[in-house]
C-alpha cells in the first residue's frame, strides 16, 4: 500500500498515526509545501511573544518521520491531483503514485481587495510560521502596527508583539471583538481587558483606503502605522481537489471517515468540512484538536480499519494576558449566563441538551461541559443545577458516576 | 494496565489523597516542608456534596481527547500513561477543554498539570493511593 499525504500539520500527523496504528509496513510519503519539520502553526504568537522558540514548538520529535517510517518531500508543491491515473504532479512535473491519498492543505489567509493596499510596503498574514518570521523582522520598538481583523488570530498576533512595539490598534467590521466564539457581554469583558494592556480598538469599521502608512477609516477617522498585520479570515485551500473534481461546499466536503467525493482520496483540516453535530450542519472546523482527530480517522480509514469520527464540535481555548476563554459547541436554544468580576459563564440548552457554551476567568473542569455536547447527554438524566453551578462529575447520577471512575475509561 | 479505581462507596472525603499527592509532587522529602502553610495544587480532587465524596484524577484514557487535541504535542502517551511535558506546554489550556474528566488543571507556573500516576516523582507509585486510609482509590488492573 502507498500511501501520500500533501500536508505537514496536524491532519497529515494524526494520519501518520492513524495509518501506523493500523499497518506499520506501507509507504507513506508526506509532501510538504513549506520547508520545515512538523511545527505547531497556533504557536507562532506563542514564539513572537517569547513563550516557546523554534525547538520546542515543534509539534512531533525530530525523530518522528523516522520512527513513522514516513518519506519526506519538504519544501515542495504538489500542483495537481489526477484521480483518474492516482497520481500526484509535483512542480517541475514529476508524477507520483498513491493508492490512498490525504488532502491536508489547511487553510490561507483571505484578503479581501482593499483601495491602496499596494502603497503598504510592510504588510503582513499571520498563518504560518514565515508568516511570523517576516512580521518579526519587520517590527521594531517604535513600530506602530495596525491589524485588520480582531477575531482569534488578529488578537492573537496583537498579544504575540505587544511587548515588541510602540502601540496596536485593531479595526474590525463587527461591532465586537472574536465575533465567531463570544457573545456580546463576554466580548466587552475581553475588550476592556485588552485596552488595558495597550490595545486600541475601531470597531463597527473598517479601512476604507490605504495611503502609505496611513488608513483612511469608514467612519471618517485615520489610523497612522508603519506595520500592517491582515487577519480578516481565513479561506480552506481547496483548489487542489476542487480541480480534480471533488465537491466542496466551502470546504472540501468529507464523510466521518475523512473520505471525500473521490475514491481513495481523503481530506482533513482546515480545508475539510465536516458535520458539526452541534449545529447539526456540515462546517468547517478550522481548529487543531478537530484537524489532528480528521487526520487520525482518516489515517484508519485509509489503511483499512476504518474508525468513524462523528462527534466533531467547534471548540475553542485561547486566552490573552493571561485571562482564559474556553468555549465549545453552538449557541442556539435557551442562553443561561452568569457573570461576577471577570469570571463569565453562558450556558446554552435546547431539548434537553447542552448546545454550547462560553467560560471566561474560571475555566476549570471546562471538558466535562465539552463531554455533554459531544456525547449529547440528556440534561434531565444529570442535576441540573449542579451541572449549571460549574462542571462537576457531582452532576451525574451515582451508576454514571461510578461508570466513570471505576469502570473503562473513555 | 493499572489504572486508578475510585469508590465513592468508601470515601472519606478526608482530602488526604490531595495532601499525598501534593507532597508526592513537591521535590520535598519532608512532609512539614512541603506542606505546612502552603496552599497545594494537587492533581487530584475530591469532589464531595453532602454526604458523597469521591477523588478525581486522569483515567489515562486509551484514546486520550487531551493528548490529540493538545497543540504543542506537550502531552503524550507512552505504555498507557499520559505525561506533560511542562518544558513545551504554553498553557493554552486546550486538555482543559478537552478532558471528558476535568482532570487537567493549570499547574504554578504556565504548564498545565495532571496525574501521572506517580511516574515522573520519586514516589514511583501513586502517592494517592498508599496514602487513602480507606482503599477508596485502588492502583490495579482490571
Amino acid at each position: 500500500m502507498r500511501y501520500v499525504i500533501i500536508g505537514n500539520s496536524a491532519a497529515a500527523i494524526g494520519c501518520v498515526e492513524g495509518i501506523r496504528a493500523v499497518d506499520p509496513a506501507g509507504s507513506i510519503l508526506l509532501v510538504s509545501q513549506e520547508p520545515y519539520h512538523t511545527y505547531s502553526r497556533p504557536l507562532i504568537s506563542y514564539l513572537l511573544q517569547g513563550k516557546t522558540d523554534r525547538e520546542r514548538m515543534k509539534y512531533r520529535p525530530d525523530s518522528f518521520y523516522d520512527d513513522h517510517g514516513v518519506e519526506c518531500r519538504l519544501g515542495t508543491a504538489v500542483t495537481a491531483v489526477d484521480p483518474a491515473a492516482k497520481e500526484i504532479v509535483l512542480e517541475g512535473g514529476q508524477r507520483l503514485p498513491y493508492d490512498r491519498l490525504l488532502c491536508a492543505t489547511g487553510s490561507q489567509p483571505f484578503v479581501p481587495p482593499m483601495e491602496g493596499l499596494d502603497s503598504v510596503d510592510k504588510k503582513f498574514t499571520f498563518l504560518s510560521l514565515d508568516d511570523a518570521l517576516a512580521l518579526e523582522r519587520a517590527l521594531t520598538a517604535d513600530s506602530r502596527v495596525l491589524i485588520v481583523g480582531g477575531g482569534l488570530i488578529g488578537l492573537k498576533c496583537a498579544e504575540g508583539i505587544a511587548g515588541r512595539c510602540a502601540s496596536i490598534t485593531v479595526v474590525d467590521l463587527a461591532d465586537r471583538i472574536l465575533m465567531s466564539i463570544l457573545d456580546a457581554e463576554a466580548a466587552a469583558l475581553m475588550q476592556a481587558h485588552l485596552e488595558t494592556h495597550g490595545l486600541v480598538f475601531h470597531l463597527g469599521d473598517s479601512v476604507s483606503s490605504f495611503q502609505e502608512h496611513r488608513a483612511q477609516l469608514q467612519s471618517g477617522g485615520t489610523v497612522d502605522f508603519d506595520v500592517l498585520v491582515l487577519a480578516v479570515g481565513v479561506r480552506p485551500r481547496t483548489q487542489l481537489l476542487a480541480a480534480a473534481g471533488a465537491q466542496i461546499d466551502r470546504g472540501i466536503v468529507t464523510d466521518a471517515n475523512g473520505l471525500t467525493s473521490l475514491p481513495d482520496i481523503y481530506a482533513a483540516g482546515d480545508c475539510a468540512a465536516s458535520w458539526d453535530i452541534s449545529s447539526e450542519s456540515r462546517r468547517v472546523l478550522a481548529l487543531l484538536p478537530n484537524a489532528y482527530m480528521q487526520g487520525e480517522t482518516a489515517g484508519r480509514a485509509m489503511a483499512g480499519e476504518p474508525k468513524p469520527f462523528n462527534k466533531a464540535i467547534p471548540m475553542n481555548a485561547i486566552g490573552f494576558f493571561g485571562y482564559h476563554i474556553i468555549t465549545a459547541g453552538s449557541y442556539t436554544g435557551q442562553a443561561h449566563v452568569h457573570s461576577h468580576g471577570q469570571d463569565y459563564k453562558a450556558l446554552f440548552t435546547q431539548d434537553d441538551r447542552l448546545k454550547g457554551y462560553i467560560l471566561m476567568g474560571d475555566v476549570a473542569r471546562a471538558g466535562i461541559y465539552t463531554a455533554l455536547i459531544r456525547e449529547q447527554t440528556p440534561l434531565s438524566t444529570v442535576d441540573f443545577d449542579l451541572i449549571m453551578e460549574k462542571p462537576q462529575l457531582m452532576a451525574f447520577s451515582r451508576t454514571d458516576r461510578i461508570q466513570k471512575l471505576g469502570g473503562a475509561p473513555c | 494496565m493499572k489504572r486508578i479505581y475510585v469508590n465513592e462507596a468508601w470515601c472519606l472525603g478526608c482530602h488526604l489523597c490531595e495532601y499525598y499527592c501534593a507532597f508526592a509532587n513537591s521535590g520535598e522529602d519532608d512532609m512539614v516542608k512541603a506542606l505546612k502553610g502552603v496552599t497545594i495544587h494537587p492533581r487530584i480532587q475530591i469532589e464531595s456534596q453532602g454526604n458523597i465524596s469521591f477523588a478525581v484524577s486522569c483515567r489515562h484514557c486509551p484514546e486520550p481527547l487531551c493528548v490529540k487535541g493538545c497543540i504543542t504535542g506537550a502531552l503524550t502517551q507512552k505504555d498507557g500513561v499520559i505525561t506533560i511535558d511542562e518544558n513545551k506546554c504554553v498553557g493554552c489550556y486546550t486538555c482543559i477543554l478537552s478532558c471528558p474528566y476535568g482532570a487537567v488543571m493549570p499547574g504554578e507556573g504556565t504548564a498545565v498539570q495532571k496525574c501521572e500516576l506517580c511516574t515522573r516523582n520519586a514516589q514511583g507509585s501513586p502517592a494517592c493511593v498508599a496514602g487513602c486510609p480507606n482503599q477508596a482509590i485502588v492502583w490495579e488492573e482490571r
